[in-house]
């Protein structure tokens, strides 16, 4: 299979969506000429035009509530949100418009939008580009929230959002946008649909698993890939889609190993974690575990600029083989007692 | 241009509609037969009936809280809007909604909003459909004074105005944001100048005076089709509190009274006996009917089944 990168993917995912359906449209900040802030839609505006490929002012609010208004109406907009940071200029129309509009009517209509928006520290970008706020809107029912680990799951979760007839938050991972990974080729693509709500295993194991989504899923496969030099099998379960959320692939992994790591790089506090946890806490899987279940995430501090800081305040492959070192003595220390 | 008596007389009967569904439902409260709240906008008839009956059933509209007189404007029936109001399964929103977000997309109402000014970014979605799709018709966005200082309004106009999008923007100016005097939230006298930041047409009309604002809305409809989104302000004023629960300190009874005296509906009844000489026989009949459609819409809603509990998972996506 092809290699193309994240960036690629998405990029191809809108395109093949805006080729095929012509009530899908694009809007947001400088995705025209300039290509969007991270050269996600590079090529789009000379392929679809103005019409459909719409630079809009700076302002987030109308962005995302003209989209739901457009959704409400017939159309299936594509909303960018710069910098994931900047949800919090559109919360109205997010969280009471986009995400009650079904429900309070009476369940009339449909919302049929995506809203893509790059999320995560790494750049340098400091404190109010460089969040994942992900817990926020999962918060909201009415919402569904998606974010991809490889380019092969950005493709097909992309397409499937544009086609789902729901406000979906589609949480891209700034420091993948460069990674390369394995594609169908465009022409096989019509079929490369990943439906929401489907968790995936992207490494199998039997003594651990570590539980996580986005970029944190990269960093785990490298952590697993050395805990394997030590003769620990790790299972990586990425969740991909946190709204709604496999809870049984979740509740069959745990089962499995009996040991559970959870990774994001959101803070940890309120953090979706906590979610997961409770998920396997409050499932029959509670009576498989033989440690307790760990969380490694972001400090609970705002992304700091020096990069040294910056890297340390989120998880990193070394901090997550760590905790799952600690996570396997555990055991041992509890087997020990007993 | 001339308003046919047909129109004029159409204007009163729904004019006389709101106003007998909003005593009704007043009196409903009275008697603790609702939960909730609910904003009236008795003395403010005129504005929602004059622009929602010059709109075709295809136009959109976008209403306010106080919008009972913007959905039966548009058309909606009154017996979904009462079942609503009393939180019924018949309700226009299976009673989720209740009076805050009356809808009915198939007379093209989008929705009451709860959120001031939450309306005006959806008016420029839905009215981004009817340019993408090239259809003939227009989205009105109602708000209030209140509404125009929040960000989303200059947001919402502005963007309105660099697409060339067919919006009425609808101001009613009912001179308090809840208890705060417009004097108090702005530094300008007619909001309509707010509209020269973007380039953008606005007027001020009386607000009581409903064959005035029928027309200028008829005109603004096929302005906006040439030319892009306009602002038109309507002032007037509510003679109720802002809501159920409203003690009205902030205003005097001789505002309250002098603002009665220029009720919206006897000045329209005046205008019908002595300028166009319709028999007070006529104007009566439509008075009883007006009376009986809101009694058989609060039967049918007292009547109405209340909403499942064991379903409402399944209303929250769409399949």
């Amino acid at each position: 299979m092809r290699e193309i990168t994240y960036a690629d993917a998405i990029r191809e995912a809108m395109s093949e969506e805006m080729r095929r359906d012509s009530r899908v449209i694009f809007i947001g900040e400088d995705i025209g000429v300039y290509g969007g802030a991270f050269g996600v839609s590079r090529g789009m505006l000379e392929e679809f035009g103005e019409t459909r490929v719409r630079d809009t002012p700076i302002s987030e609010a109308v962005i995302v509530g003209a989209a739901a208004g457009a959704a409400m109406t017939g159309l299936r907009p594509i909303a960018e949100l710069m910098f994931s940071d900047f949800i919090t200029l559109a919360m109205d129309q997010l969280v009471n418009q986009a995400a009650k509009n079904r429900f309070q009517f009476g369940s009339q209509g449909a919302i049929p939008l995506v809203i893509r928006t790059p999320a995560g520290s790494g750049t340098g970008a400091a404190a109010q580009h460089s969040q994942s706020l992900e817990a926020w809107v999962c918060h909201v029912p009415g919402l569904k929230v998606v974010i991809p680990s490889t380019p092969y799951d950005a493709k097909g979760l992309l397409k499937a959002a544009v086609r789902d007839n729901n406000p979906v938050l589609f949480f891209e991972q700034k420091l993948l946008y460069r990674t390369k990974g394995e594609v169908p080729e465009p022409e096989l693509s019509e079929d490369h649909i990943i439906p929401l709500g489907k968790a995936d295993i992207k490494r199998s194991g039997h003594d651990l698993t570590i539980i996580s989504y986005g970029r944190m899923v990269q960093e785990s496969l490298k952590a697993a890939e050395k805990l394997a030099g030590i003769g620990i099998d790790t299972e990586v379960l990425d969740i991909r889609t946190l709204v709604p959320m496999d809870r049984q692939a979740v509740i069959a992994s745990a089962k499995k190993t009996g040991r559970v790591l959870i990774v994001h790089e959101a803070v940890k506090t309120g953090g979706f974690g906590g979610e997961i946890v409770s998920t396997i806490a409050d499932s029959e899987a509670f009576f498989y575990l033989d440690a307790p279940i760990k969380r490694l995430c972001g400090l609970d501090v705002p992304i700091p600029y020096n990069p040294g800081l910056e890297a340390g305040v989120v998880p990193s492959s070394a901090a997550i083989y760590t905790s799952a070192l600690e996570l396997m003595e555990q055991r041992q220390l509890m087997q020990g007692a007993t | 241009m001339a308003v046919s008596d047909t129109v004029l007389l159409e204007l009163y009967r729904k004019m006389q509609q709101t106003r007998f569904f909003e005593e009704t439902a007043a009196h409903l409260f009275s008697l603790g037969k609702v939960h909730g709240t609910a904003h009236f906008c008795i003395g403010e008839e005129a504005s929602g009936i004059g622009v929602g009956h010059a709109l075709k059933n295809e136009d959109y509209i976008l209403q306010t809280h106080r919008g009972h007189g913007q959905a039966i404007g548009k058309g909606m029936d009154m017996k979904r809007m009462m079942a609503e109001f009393l939180g019924k399964e018949t309700g226009c929103c299976k009673g989720y909604g209740g009076c805050m977000h009356i809808a009915d997309f198939s007379v093209g109402s989008l929705g009451a909003n709860g959120i001031v000014g939450g309306g005006l970014s959806l008016a420029v979605g839905a009215a981004l459909t009817q340019q993408y799709l090239g259809k003939n018709n227009v989205t009105v966005c109602f708000f209030g004074d209140g509404a125009t200082n929040q960000g989303i309004f200059h947001e919402s106009l502005n963007l309105a105005s660099v697409w060339k999008l067919p919006v009425i923007f609808v101001c009613t100016n009912n001179l308090y944001g809840m208890s705060t005097h417009v004097s108090k939230a702005m530094n300008i006298t007619d909001i309509a100048v707010r509209a020269a930041s973007y380039n953008m047409k606005g007027i001020s009309l009386d607000g009581n005076d409903v064959i005035t604002i029928y027309k200028e809305t008829l005109q603004a409809r096929d302005y906006v089709l040439q030319h892009g989104p306009m602002l038109m302000v309507l002032n007037t004023y509510r003679w109720m509190g802002h809501s159920k629960s409203d003690a009205q300190l902030y205003r005097t009874k001789e505002e309250v009274d002098e603002w009665k005296n220029r009720d919206p509906i006897k000045q329209l009844r005046k205008t019908l006996l002595e300028e166009r000489h319709i028999p007070v026989k006529k104007i009566e009949e439509i008075d009883q009917e007006a009376e009986i459609d809101v009694e058989q819409a609060l039967a049918f809603a007292e009547q109405s089944p209340e909403p499942r509990l064991d379903s409402i998972l399944a209303d929250v996506y769409a399949d």
